[in-house]
């Protein structure tokens, strides 16, 4: 039950619903609001990185801290505007919209071979020397054909991941 | 997420406490077609992504500590005045008698035991007797304080040395409601105000071991304090609740291996609460015990059912981690609970890191193979 003290309203439902595009039915909005007030235990009006973190399905995600960073508090129109990449009803570019962002830390709209491999080094850890990673990385750049000191903007991203079927959906549960 | 396959623990894990997490969640990298290593492979973390966004929205976790109140009846002109007549009766009627029906059993207890307990000094064998019974009756003051409707099914435990029990565990009340019926020791975290003045002397009659969550060398020494309490012929039968944490009695969470390494034979006990009055699961997190005490003497009757299920023991070539998981299993199917591949400890921790590294690793080594292939 939501602990918050205050409740949805129709009027605060159709704002959020604008604000995602309309990525959520009404019904997973209520939902994702009482998931919100759930994990916003102090009822602060946004989750805090430690509240994130209780959960450890979360916690033991490589990208977790990368993410939390995009999550720093949100409030709840926003929360619900980050998960609407993860909609089925959002569309190819917006899921690649979300991904180049992930990559895009500081927010320039470019990504260098250097915010490639700070993910790489997420999700491979200590398990690949950065050597390696470098090596690889540098590899299949080339294939594709770009260099080592080459940026990525978002339109590179559409193309290389456009045409791949992203499959990037969670489900809202719904009482 | 079901627990069918073959759990095999690595000696990495004895450290960890449980088995491999890995077996839980299938891994989307595995199905990955195999191929040269592309740049879009490399970019395309949507896997990774959906995982994450898929705990934020909803994790098993969070789950077995949600308390679910029982839907709300009262809801039309003619339901509303006979649930205010219920409230009326519940608050001014049952209240007041079932806290004198519990003063009463406090009066008679502490009456018989005190002196029973000072008197007897030198006759440990008829002290501990009657020690025993006033407990078991004590409890059953207690349980009658809630109008408690519990059924017992299968045989009684019985007195044998090298054995202990464990049940799943949704309130404190769980052991009450055990202790009613047979005098069993119990391990417990020593809680604070009355419900600690209570440990210290009442059921330090009973036989009991404290421990503190938070200690990571208290671990050697209450495994020390077990063993040597199962050794016992006198001491009275050990209960234990391996999950470590009161859980909201649909799931289960994973049991520690404690109680599966004394070598012993385990006898699993399993308690199931029907929520048609009061949902009975204590949310510590929520509400003290003294108000979770409270709500369950307003309500009409905790009614639910004890199961006590064949003994087991471990069987040749099973790890204590696979034996703990073995009887979670019988236990949870027997209960109708779910099984979540979770740590009731880490209500109270992070994860350890090396949850994370499993899923690096993995991912490392995939992508290192499909490196190799031209």
């Amino acid at each position: 039950m939501g602990n918050t003290s205050s409740m949805l309203t129709q009027y605060d439902i159709e704002e959020v619903q604008e604000h995602c595009n309309c990525t959520f039915s009404q019904q997973e909005i209520v939902s994702l609001y009482q998931r919100f007030c759930q994990l916003d235990r102090n009822g602060g009006g946004f989750i805090s990185a430690e509240e994130f973190l209780s959960v450890p399905e979360f916690a033991v995600n490589p990208v977790s801290q990368r993410l939390l960073r995009m999550l720093d508090g949100l409030n709840f129109k926003e929360f619900v505007a980050f998960l609407s990449a993860f909609s089925p009803r959002a569309t190819t570019q917006q899921k690649i919209e979300f991904i180049f962002k992930v990559y895009d830390s500081d927010g320039n709209g470019r990504v260098a071979m250097n915010d490639m491999l700070e993910v790489l080094r997420d999700l491979t850890g200590q398990f690949i020397s950065q050597q390696q990673r470098e090596q690889v990385l540098t590899q299949v750049l080339e294939e594709a054909g770009y260099t080592k000191d080459s940026f990525l903007v978002l339109s590179d991203f559409m193309k290389i991941l456009g045409n791949t079927g992203l499959k990037m959906e969670v489900e809202v549960p719904v009482d | 997420m079901s627990g069918s396959e073959k759990l095999t623990s690595s000696s990495s894990e004895l450290d960890l406490d449980r088995p491999n997490i890995e077996d839980y969640f299938p891994s989307s990298s595995i199905q990955e077609p195999r191929g040269k290593l592309r740049l879009r492979d490399l970019l395309d973390i949507s896997p990774t992504l959906t995982e994450a966004a898929g705990a934020i929205v909803d994790d098993s976790f969070t789950r077995c500590f949600k308390s679910n109140p029982p839907e709300p009846w009262n809801w039309n002109v003619y339901l509303f005045p006979l649930w205010c007549c219920g409230v009326v009766v519940r608050y001014l009627i049952l209240f007041p008698s079932r806290v004198i029906v519990l003063t009463l059993g406090w009066i008679v207890f502490l009456s018989s035991f005190i002196p029973v307990h000072v008197l007897l000094k030198g006759h440990d064998k008829l002290r501990k007797k009657l020690e025993r019974y006033l407990v078991e009756l004590m409890c059953s003051f207690f349980v009658a304080s809630w109008t408690g409707v519990v059924k017992y099914h299968g045989p009684r435990p019985s007195r044998r040395p090298k054995q202990v029990f464990v049940a799943n565990h949704t309130s404190m009340i769980d052991f009450i409601i055990l202790e009613q019926m047979t005098a069993f020791a119990v391990i417990m975290q020593k809680h604070p105000g009355w419900v600690g003045l209570l440990q210290s002397t009442i059921l330090e009659s009973v036989g009991c071991i404290w421990f503190h969550r938070s200690e990571a060398k208290d671990r050697e020494i209450v495994a020390r304090k077990l063993r040597e309490h199962v050794r016992g012929i006198d001491n009275n039968p050990l209960l234990i609740f391996p999950e470590g944490t009161c859980v909201n009695n649909h799931y289960t969470v994973m049991f520690k291996k404690g109680a599966f390494e004394l070598g012993c034979t385990v006898c699993p006990i399993a308690i199931k609460y029907n929520k048609i009055f009061v949902d009975a699961f204590w949310n510590s997190r929520k509400q003290s015990f003294t108000t979770h005490l409270l709500q369950l003497m307003t309500s009409w009757a905790v009614v639910c059912d004890v199961w006590y299920l064949e003994p087991q023991t471990l069987k040749v070539g099973e790890t204590p981690i696979e034996f703990a998981e073995r009887v979670r299993d019988i236990i949870s199917v027997r209960a109708g609970l779910k099984k979540v591949p979770w740590d009731g400890y880490l209500k109270y921790s992070r994860p350890s890191p090396k949850h994370r590294e499993q899923k690096q690793q993995s991912f490392a080594e995939s992508m290192l193979q499909r490196l190799q292939e031209r």
